[in-house]
């Protein structure tokens, strides 16, 4: 199986399913000979021209709503939002019109879309830039919110997105562009709504997104070392949420912590727990569910208080050893 | 003969030959009256079953717009989209919506268009192409562009009609869709139904240059007003405009000039204008200026505009009935069509 990056396994999902339905075209700022502000459609207009990746003026209301339109007209369109921050901007088109329609309109419409968007800090883009608003994406009925965190779940994820008759919210992790991992070049699709069990283990489930998986997973190899087997639960999508899956785990462990990179308060970990206190798992329990999230506060640009604002390796690893041990 | 008569002789003679000119036959004359009153009487039959307490929540009457709404109907394809605003009854009217289902609708039954889960402000027929009246002021401009990009791309030859109020050309996505419509060359008529107010805000206290419609030149759309009390004026204008966007040469912009008799919706008293400036307009009544008209050129006797009210009225009574008798949603259908 060859090697991709997450970041070539979203493109290798946009040519596949671009070449097999030509009801699919990308739409977004500065996606055509730029390839997009990280590249993911770069190289794409030369095979599907100008009027499958199509390039917009800076307007993301306007997108979000051309997408919109455009799916509950019978296209297949996938937005590309350049930072998911500025889904800000585009809010109402998403929440009010997207998200809504279906429901609104007596089961009578459909609206097959994608939007995909880059959230998460790391890279010194500061405050605007940096945002992981997955947590404000999920409090609406009617949008999907899916968030791989491999390449191989990236590839899979988002054919599924593609082809899923309502709107998919596709978030992705700057900071995982780069990562690689084996990708077949072959189609295959991973259901939304699945979360993934990345790493089995006796002792503690934590629950985590994206860039959050990896961190969780580098630090279940430390933790080995020490005897503590960590299970790693990888949501991949947020809504629907597998509770299943988390509950399971929580039974078979006995101990929770969740993870996310999205500020604390009214973030998603909230929605776990309460979700688990009020569950037959919560009777399986040997200790506090505990949750680690980035700090509420805007993503600084100075590199050591960007590091300090969201969780990092050591943070999970205290998290994990003070759970295990009882002392918080 | 008094000088008055004269001119009225000869304005009868000018309705006659724009009528005639226009090719408008009879039948047609005759459709357009009888659905202005159907649109007409839907509404204060909506109102009275508001004040009975069996329409819940709000709703936005367009009672001295209806000449808008039906010129346009008449010159537009039924297959062609339209995307809504929030003071749309007359447009799904004059674009052949059913109005039992309607009627249904705005009781919140399981049979309405929405079955009941959208009411007056979210009425959509999307396998009609009716895409839906918007409850975000504005929220619809993108819409409308995203169908016509879809269009295009489809290489259909239907067209988009983007509805929306004076108020809502003060939102960013107007800007932001008319440019894009106007980049990529899209088969979308903007039609901005100007009755002068944006809930109780006067276009002149909230747009900076008047008319609304010269914001179309920003972009290079061509644009063109109309009484929007005159039904064959709007019919008039709307042919050519609807043909310039069919032909593929892109989006238009047409600003009807109406005004509505009622306030924006039902908690409105009224405080920002006067009785006066409502009778003045009263005084324009799309409905009985078309009548008249019709009348003083012969096109229609008494008789006939009498009856074609009746019918309308009539099918207004079955429509409530068949809504009082049709089934409220089964409360345990109130996830359905909820998927994430």
């Amino acid at each position: 199986m060859p090697e991709m990056t997450y970041l070539e396994a979203i493109r290798s999902a946009l040519q596949y399913e671009m070449r097999q339905d030509e009801r699919v075209f990308i739409i977004g700022e500065d996606i055509g000979v730029y390839g997009g502000a990280f590249g993911a459609t770069f190289g794409m207009l030369e095979e599907f021209g100008p009027e499958r990746i199509r390039e917009t003026p800076i307007s993301e209301a306007g997108i979000m709503g051309a997408a919109t339109g455009a799916a509950l007209v019978g296209m297949r369109p996938v937005a590309e939002l350049m930072f998911m921050d500025f889904v800000l901007l585009a809010l109402d088109q998403l929440a009010n019109q997207a998200g809504k329609a279906r429901f609104m309109f007596g089961g009578k419409a459909t609206v097959p879309l994608v939007v995909r968007m880059p959230g998460g800090s790391g890279s010194g883009a500061a405050a605007q830039h940096s945002q992981s608003l997955e947590s404000i994406l999920m409090h609406f009925p009617g949008i999907k919110v899916v968030n791989p965190s491999t390449a191989y779940d990236a590839k899979g994820l988002l054919l599924s997105a593609i082809r899923d008759p309502n709107p998919v919210v596709f978030v992705e992790h700057k900071l995982l562009y780069k990562t690689k991992g084996e990708v077949p070049e072959e189609e295959y699709t991973i259901p939304i709504g699945l979360a993934d069990i990345k790493r089995e283990g006796r002792d503690i489930t934590v629950v985590a997104n994206n860039i959050m998986v990896k961190k969780t997973l580098a630090v279940a190899e430390e933790l080995a070392e020490e005897g503590i087997e960590v299970e790693v639960v990888d949501l991949r999508t947020m809504r629907p949420l597998d509770v299943g899956t988390i509950t399971s785990s929580v039974k078979k462990t006995g101990r929770l912590l969740v993870v996310h990179e999205a500020c604390q308060t009214g973030g998603w970990a909230g929605e776990i727990m309460a979700i688990v206190s009020a569950h037959d798992a919560f009777n399986y329990l040997d200790a506090p569910m505990r949750r680690l999230a980035g700090a509420d506060v805007p993503i600084p640009y100075n590199r050591l208080l960007e590091r300090a604002a969201v969780p990092q390796e050591e943070d999970i690893a205290r998290e994990i050893r003070a759970i295990m041990s009882n002392k918080y | 003969m008094k000088e008055e008569q004269k001119t009225e002789k000869k304005e009868n003679a000018d309705f006659f030959k724009k009528v005639e000119a226009l090719g408008l036959k009879q039948a047609q004359l005759e459709e357009m009256l009888y659905t202005m009153y159907l649109i007409r009487r839907f509404e204060r039959m909506a109102d009275q079953l508001y004040a009975a307490g069996k329409v819940h929540g709000t709703m936005h009457l367009s009672a001295g717009q209806e000449a808008v709404a039906v010129g346009l109907g008449l010159a537009v394809q039924d297959d062609d989209y339209l995307v809504n605003h929030h003071r749309g009854h007359g447009h799904f009217i004059a674009k052949g919506a059913d109005v039992n289902l309607m009627m249904a609708e705005f009781l919140g039954k399981e049979n309405g268009y929405c079955r009941g889960r959208g009411g007056s402000m979210h009425i959509a027929d999307v396998e009609a192409n009716n895409l839906g009246a918007n409850g975000i002021v504005g929220g619809g401009f993108p819409l409308a562009m995203g169908a016509g990009l879809a269009v295009q791309m489809q290489k259909a030859d239907q067209i988009v009609l983007g509805i929306f109020g004076d108020g809502s050309t003060n939102e960013g996505v107007f800007h932001e869709s008319l440019n894009m419509a106007a980049l990529w060359k899209l088969p979308v008529l903007f039609i901005c139904e100007n009755n002068k107010y944006g809930m109780s805000m006067d276009v002149e206290q909230v747009i900076a240059k008047l008319p609304i419609a010269q914001r179309a030149d920003a972009y290079g759309i061509p644009w063109e007003l109309v009484d929007g009390n005159d039904v064959v004026a709007v019919f008039d204008v709307m042919n050519k405009a609807v043909a310039h966007v069919r032909a593929g040469n892109g989006p238009y912009f047409v600003e009807a000039q109406t005004y509505r008799y009622f306030g924006h919706s039902k908690s409105d008293r009224n405080l920002y204008r006067s009785q006066e400036e409502i009778a003045a307009w009263r005084e324009k009544d799309p409905i009985f200026r078309f009548r008249a008209a019709l009348r003083e050129a012969n096109l229609i006797t008494e008789e006939t505009a009498d009856e074609l009210n009746e019918k309308a009225n009539g099918v207004i009574e079955s429509a409530v009935e068949f809504a009082e008798n049709s089934p409220e949603p089964n409360v345990n259908t109130l996830m359905e069509y909820v998927y994430a």
